[in-house]
């Protein structure tokens, strides 16, 4: 006995709707903002503060920004932590190390990907789902448990050396382990889909019409891949390069777990400042500097996004 | 397929055609098929496209007229048969070495480059001296009127101007061959009107053989200057507009080129000169010959715009000649009437209730004899505009 009454429930929600019309974008919105700004914001502005402090004589806490003297307002920020972290060789060589391993395992990702997302966007449509699950498997496994695997494989006595060592190709074991070899492997090992899956979203995307339109005004297979493919997903390989990038340059774990002692790393350098030297004002200022480093190339990434959009 | 459809008529009082200049054969293509898996594309084509002619593939979606024209460009690769252009058999050369250029279908001009870098794209692709490129693009920009124009990327042009891009860009090798794959399709029907005539303009001035493929019958009309109609892979008709619309050889052709009105009857009389149809409502009189024997089941084919209709029965002095009186005429009632200005159309119901199609031109501003809807009338239409069709 519905029927009736449904002309009468369409109104009701037809009234009802400029209410959510006008609160619910500003909801959906409006919540992961308010996220983000509660707990990165804040934590954020909490630490540049942090950074700008002197720490208590006692080695724990810190002296507030703003003290009360003599019925005066004093606001003290030091920046001496940014200073030594200018001057000390440390501080500037674990910055460069790590954006040369981001920049290396962005590279590598990048030449490793591309062919990868390019025949995977070209192959028949019917076997695309499954190859894009194969792209998607390693995530079924935690990320540590993958970078153990890594550790059993690249040891001194780990799989691939013992295998050499099996077959006479090898007397002693290559040390593979705790090098900038074994992290860079990590690197890319574990940042390679986030390369090929922005590719791939562009490139399966892309009108084979121009492909076929360069092919008909003469350009060969090689000259078709240079002057159309690769400008026109340019978005996308930004994109993978930037999700790569990024969270390489303050990548803990892998450092950590396959680096070894003799690389650099800022992530770890960080760990120590707070939790080894316990200099929390320092450690924020090393943090501050590294999020500084990775805001530039978003920048960048953004200006490149407003022009393709601009473009298309 | 069934060949329902081959024209066995009108060869008597057709006139014959006027004794064709030789023509150089530009583009030959023998015997050509494609296949996808079971299902044939392209069925055993034969054609042959002069020099400096405009030739029209044309047909509904799926009849192979794109593969065709794919398989010219380079993109698909013949399953059987030879192109041959200029003597040459090009039937498996790359698509970038054929001297042939296409003009894409919504253009698919390079969204990264201005327009001259679009157009000067496959002269880089000969290697050419920097300055002839320049100067190439400048009188192709020239030709298509967008100099102004140069410096814009594609998407910040018109539809109309896009098209003119494509048609520079594709114009720019001076290709022997230019392939144009619904030129028109992408614009509006305003614009499309206007654009035929320059494209036309256009292309005879630079004096390029091409091969269009469309499925607007009014586009290939007014722009080829020869038609092959294509259904299921196969040429079903290959002439000028004017013998494809007057001389249809199937009612597959007389159906898709314009619209027909058909009256299914046998041959009761066949002599040489004339041809007498019984139908169920007319007996038809055709003041030509045709192949067929008497007693044959045939259609008889009359154009919307070859039908009078009139009030009272036509006189024997209104009729093409004395022996048709009392033929080719038939009592109707008007159903319904389209008033389009310069012409009208009337649906118009025949005796049994079946509808024909009637166009009468408007020439006169006040008639008195105007037709209204529900009038019983009469249908009626000379015997040389009959075309007869097998069944």
């Amino acid at each position: 006995m519905n029927t009736p009454n449904a002309p009468v429930t369409q109104v009701q929600v037809a009234q009802r709707t400029p209410w959510l019309a006008a609160w619910g974008p500003r909801m959906v919105i409006g919540l992961p903002f308010g996220w983000l700004g509660l707990l990165f914001l804040l934590p954020f502005v909490v630490v540049l503060k942090i950074s700008l402090s002197e720490m208590n004589e006692s080695g724990i806490g810190y002296k507030d920004l703003v003290d009360w003297q003599d019925g005066l307002v004093v606001i003290s920020l030091r920046y001496s932590n940014y200073l030594f972290l200018l001057s000390d060789k440390l501080y500037l060589m674990t910055y460069l190390s790590s954006l040369m391993y981001a920049l290396t395992a962005t590279v590598l990702c990048l030449l490793l990907g591309y062919p990868f997302a390019y025949f995977l966007a070209r192959s028949p449509a019917s076997i695309r789902p499954g190859l894009m699950m194969l792209v998607m498997l390693p995530f079924w496994t935690s990320f540590l448990l993958r970078i153990y695997a890594w550790k059993g494989l690249l040891d001194n006595n780990g799989l691939i050396n013992q295998l050499l060592l099996a077959l006479g190709l090898i007397d002693t074991p290559l040390a593979m382990m705790n090098t900038p070899f074994s992290l860079q492997i990590g690197m890319v090992y574990v940042y390679l889909p986030f390369m090929v899956l922005p590719l791939y979203a562009n490139l399966v995307k892309m009108d084979l019409r121009l492909l076929e339109a360069a092919t008909d005004l003469g350009a060969k297979p090689w000259t078709v891949f240079w002057r159309v493919t690769v400008p026109l997903s340019r978005s996308g390989i930004v994109a993978g390069s930037m999700l790569v990038f990024i969270p390489c340059v303050g990548e803990y774990v892998i450092p950590a777990m396959l680096g070894g002692p003799n690389t650099l790393n800022i992530g770890r350098v960080l760990w120590d400042e707070f939790f080894s030297n316990n200099d929390w004002a320092m450690a924020s200022a090393v943090a501050i500097v590294m999020v500084l480093l990775i805001i530039a190339p978003m920048a960048w990434f953004n200006r490149i996004q407003a022009q393709q959009r601009g473009a298309t | 397929m069934a060949l329902t459809a081959f024209a066995y008529t009108l060869t008597m009082s057709m006139p014959a055609p006027a004794a064709t200049p030789a023509h150089d054969v530009l583009l030959d293509i023998v015997n050509l098929s494609k296949n996808f898996d079971d299902i044939t594309a392209v069925d055993s084509v034969n054609l042959s496209v002069n020099s400096g002619e405009i030739f029209a593939l044309l047909g509904g979606s799926g009849c192979g007229k794109s593969t065709l024209l794919r398989m010219l460009a380079g993109f698909e690769t013949p399953s059987s048969g030879q192109i041959y252009l200029q003597g040459r058999d090009i039937s498996h050369m790359p698509a970038y070495e054929r001297p042939i250029n296409m003009m894409f279908q919504s253009y698919a001009l390079f969204p990264h480059m201005t327009v001259a870098q679009n157009i000067a794209f496959g002269l880089e692709q000969d290697q050419l001296p920097k300055a002839e490129i320049e100067q190439r693009v400048h009188d192709m920009l020239q030709l298509v009127q967008l100099k102004a124009y140069a410096k814009r990327k594609p998407h910040q042009l018109s539809g109309g101007q896009q098209q003119r891009v494509a048609l520079a860009r594709s114009l720019a090798k001076r290709p022997r061959l230019l392939l144009l794959d619904e030129p028109l399709g992408a614009l509006d029907k305003k614009l499309r009107e206007q654009t035929q005539i320059e494209l036309v303009a256009i292309l005879k001035s630079v004096g390029v053989t091409c091969v269009m493929v469309t499925h607007d019958q009014e586009e290939a009309m007014t722009m080829a200057d020869r038609i092959a109609v294509m259904d299921q892979g196969r040429i079903i008709q290959l002439g000028t507009p004017h013998d494809i619309y007057e001389t249809p050889n199937s009612r597959f052709v007389a159906d898709f080129i314009g619209s027909v009105n058909l009256f299914d009857g046998q041959v009761v009389v066949d002599e040489a000169d004339h041809v007498v149809i019984d139908t169920p409502h007319a007996r038809v009189y055709v003041s030509h010959g045709i192949t067929g024997t008497q007693g044959m089941p045939v259609s008889a084919a009359v154009r919307p715009e070859k039908i009078c209709l009139s009030l009272a029965p036509p006189l024997a002095a209104e009729r093409a000649s004395p022996a048709e009186d009392g033929f080719n005429q038939t009592p109707v009632t008007v159903q319904s009437m389209a008033y389009f200005g310069s012409f009208t159309t009337y649906h118009v119901k025949l005796a049994d209730g079946r509808l024909i199609h009637v166009t009468q031109q408007n020439a006169a501003r006040h008639d008195e004899h105007k037709l209204q809807t529900g009038d019983r009338a009469w249908a009626w239409w000379d015997g040389s505009d009959v075309v007869v069709l097998t069944r």
